[in-house]
């Protein structure tokens, strides 16, 4: 990674679309970042944790993406080049910060990142952030590899600060997590510390001065379509015709210029990169002339929407395929093999491959689980364990981490789910709603990012449920960032820890419990009186990541895993139905063993085992 | 062009080896695109890169594009079979990694020599080697990447040469397991010419 402070224009460097980011900021000059972390966003952050200090910059992660956002905000009104990503459901969360520096506009330019993730690689939802560009009234750009991720980002510092504004970059999973080669450019000069000069009716956005705002943000944007329309990110491709004029953006441009080049399809492709404003001229342009137009985006059909309006003027005989045709879908990730279906239909000869094979033997599914010793699978089981028969009817209301993973056999310990910090709030909403008991699991990173105006609630309305912080002491999900709680920052220097149990007892809990997992029987019993409890009780679940455990155990040399006594096993199978450690495994001919390969040690299936089969190995694993 | 699909468990080292691969043909002066399917596949879920080498824009491989297909694990091979076509050089591990359902006895997990029997009514370019064993002769069992990586170096569809391959191994591997990691390579190789 600290390739990435090579200061050699001209190398060639196969980067991940994420580190092409980080290039390109580098190059810029970049002083200042801020961000939560999030997939496909994350590697961004990993990877200014790792050089940020060598490449002489302020890098942190915030505690959530609104933070992020104004904290940077802030640093970009002192005159540094400021950055903040996110994926695309943070933008939600930092919604409200970002709306309005559309108004105030910036001094050092400010990059803001959007990884959307068409198709839910690893998300909720796949909504298009494309619209946030429209909403906030922010120029946007959307790279299409890797080369274009560095050289956008690059660019993009210098159209914010030449027109005062903030600039989305907006990328997809594809683009994140693509490596290709791009070659690098001249790292840019730091500025050190700014300065902050006042200027109330600019940064201060009472009505008086947001009508103001406004008239300013428009002129702005009349500025940055000037640029747009110049622009060398939105260009003519010329495939040896006019037959057909195929608008796209973004990484969908890759599977159009492939499809078009190896089916022959004479035309012309308007690959536009620059997507904010819409450059009208350019389009309108290209619209004219062709008579069959093919718009291939990803996600809403919002390029189709423009160009339907502006063929209206320019061209209204055109023949318009998109989504409105039915050639294309709102919904999923882009591949080689959508744009052939679509392609096959318009053009009326079919590209589609043949004599695809489809397996003939039924396949077990491989989702993602629980680790084997992940300290979140004795929580779970412990609360299962003092709900006894009642846990058919409790209401477990689940977050985002890892801990989902609890959804799956034999756990089934996750009922509700609907973004960062859901847990706390909708559990007081059953609290209220039903007589049922109700659970809500989330874990240290999630606390501190929307975990705590829960608690602040439940108190002040009196809900009644039990509130399991999972403190695992990371970011496990996304790659092991520091969080408030681990005593790191961003910059991987010793930091003040901030106390979870304090900022419950603070908000007014007075049931507050700390329990080792490991400790499977002191859980249940705090399982127990907290559900006895007649109002909010928190449990505070706290063990490292296994993953990061095993780590430094293995680096003393202390990693030892364990066995299954098959003489002492009576094969009652309670490990295997109510345990569920991947590393356990039912033999074809009825016996129970672990697999030494994947077992992480942990020897909580030792205290699950009825019948004391289960037994530590006496050498330590390389 | 060479459109690779590369598959795996959570854990096995596949982005690893996919990096390996595309430095090895960008090494060679060839272009390689390469995309990561990441998230929650770490944990313990199917993990999948595809690699693109030569002048191809995209970074996914489609149906029936692959001309290899290079497996960690053998279900997930025989997963990965809709992107085959007749000429398609399989290289995959044959040693088995049960997922959950299949521990906890909820389902069998398949018949290996079934599932390799229908690869090869698809395509007859089948190598299949017990990287685990290799790994094991060459020092430890997290050789096992490059004992894979040794077996498609020894393929004639494989983009890149021997050469370039192990030098892209020497810059990737830690220093301490270098001379296991390059047995373990050579082992893979071996087993790939004489099969």
């Amino acid at each position: 990674m600290s390739q990435l402070l090579l200061d050699e224009p001209g190398k060639k460097m196969f980067l991940l679309g994420n580190e092409a980011i980080v290039r390109g900021s580098l190059e810029a000059g970049l002083d200042f970042a801020a961000s939560y972390p999030g997939t496909p966003s994350s590697e961004i952050g990993n990877t200014f944790y790792e050089i940020g200090k060598k490449a002489n910059m302020y890098f942190e992660f915030s505690t959530n993406e609104k933070v992020a956002m104004e904290v940077a905000a802030a640093a970009s009104a002192c005159g540094l080049r400021a950055m903040t990503f996110m994926k695309h459901v943070g933008l939600n969360v930092a919604a409200d910060a970002f709306m309005t520096i559309a108004y105030t506009g910036v001094r050092g330019g400010f990059v803001i990142i959007s990884a959307d993730d068409p198709g839910c690689h690893s998300s909720q939802n796949e909504q298009d952030n494309r619209y946030y560009a429209r909403i906030a009234k922010v120029p946007m750009l959307e790279p299409a590899n890797a080369q274009e991720a560095k050289d956008m980002t690059l660019f993009a510092f210098a159209m914010s600060e030449e027109i005062g504004m903030p600039i989305l970059l907006r990328t997809t999973t594809r683009l994140n997590h693509v490596r290709g080669a791009v070659e690098i450019g001249k790292l840019g000069p730091r500025r050190g510390k700014g300065h902050f000069g006042k200027d109330p009716k600019k940064f201060v956005t009472i009505p008086a001065h947001a009508r103001v705002d406004h008239v300013l943000l428009l002129e702005r944007m009349d500025k940055a379509l000037e640029i747009c329309e110049k622009s060398e990110f939105n260009k003519v491709i010329d495939m040896g015709g006019s037959d057909y004029g195929v608008m796209t953006s973004g990484v969908a441009y890759n599977y159009v210029a492939d499809v078009m080049a190896a089916a022959k399809v004479k035309g012309r492709i308007l690959k536009l990169g620059m997507t904010w404003p819409l450059p009208e001229k350019t389009m309108s342009e290209f619209i004219k002339n062709h008579k069959k137009i093919i718009i291939a985006e990803e996600g809403e059909p919002l390029l189709e929407n423009a160009v339907m309006a502006l063929a209206k003027d320019v061209n209204p005989k055109a023949v318009i395929y998109g989504k409105r045709s039915g050639h294309f879908s709102v919904m999923g990730e882009f591949d080689p093999d959508v744009m052939k279906s679509a392609f096959s239909k318009i053009i009326g000869k079919d590209l589609m491959p043949k004599n695809i094979h489809q397996p003939k033997i039924q396949l077990p599914p491989r989702p993602p689980s629980l680790c084997p010793g992940c300290p979140h699978r004795s929580t779970y089981f412990a609360a299962k364990k003092a709900l006894k028969q009642g846990f058919k009817e409790a209401i477990f209301s689940s977050d985002i981490g890892c801990y989902t993973l609890g959804i799956q056999d034999p756990l089934n310990t996750a009922d509700f789910l609907l973004c960062m910090g859901s847990s706390v709030d909708a559990a007081g909403g059953f609290s209220k709603a039903t007589d049922q008991k109700v659970l809500a699991y989330l874990g240290d990173s999630t606390f501190f990012h929307s975990g705590i105006h829960g608690v602040v609630n439940a108190v002040y309305n009196r809900h009644r449920f039990v509130y399991t912080i999972l403190d695992n002491r990371t970011t496990a999900m996304t790659g092991h960032q520091p969080n408030p709680g681990m005593g790191t920052d961003g910059r991987g220097d010793p930091a003040p820890m901030v106390s979870i149990e304090a900022i419950v007892k603070g908000c007014g809990v007075d049931f507050v419990r700390t329990v080792d997992p490991s400790d499977i029987k002191g859980m249940q019993k705090a399982y127990e009186d907290a559900l006895a409890h007649d109002k909010l009780a928190v449990i505070v679940a706290k063990r490292e990541c296994v993953l990061l455990e095993v780590r430094a155990r293995k680096k003393a040399n202390d990693f030892k895993t364990w066995q299954i006594n098959q003489e002492e096993c009576k094969k009652c199978q309670v490990c295997i139905k109510t345990w569920g450690c991947p590393a356990i495994y039912l033999a074809e001919d009825g016996t129970v063993h672990i697999n030494e390969g994947i077992c992480n040690g942990c020897g909580n299936c030792a205290k699950v085992c009825p019948f004391g089969a289960i037994h530590e190995n006496t050498e330590a694993r390389k | 062009m060479t459109r690779i699909v590369v598959v795996g468990v959570g854990g096995q080292g596949v982005l690893f080896a996919s990096k390996v691969l595309s430095e090895a043909a960008l090494a060679e002066g060839k272009n390689a695109v390469m995309s990561e399917v990441h998230g929650m596949a770490q944990r313990g879920g199917v993990v999948m890169c595809n690699i693109c080498v030569g002048c191809i824009e995209s970074s996914l491989v489609g149906d029936a594009e692959a001309d290899i297909i290079f497996a960690f694990e053998p279900m997930e091979a025989y997963r990965a079979l809709p992107k085959a076509h007749s000429g398609t050089r399989f290289v995959t591990s044959t040693s088995p990694v049960v997922p959950v359902v299949v521990s906890i006895g909820k389902q069998k997990y398949p018949d290996i020599k079934a599932m390799f029997d229908e690869i090869k009514t698809v395509t007859p370019k089948l190598t299949a080697v017990d990287a685990d064993a290799l790994a094991i002769q060459a020092g430890s069992y997290v050789t096992a990447n490059s004992v894979l990586l040794g077996a498609l170096a020894g393929t004639p569809e494989c983009p890149v040469s021997r050469e370039k391959m192990l030098e892209a191994l020497k810059n990737t591997v830690p220093p301490k397991t270098l001379e296991i990691n390059l047995k373990a390579f050579e082992l893979g190789l071996e087993f790939a010419k004489q099969h």
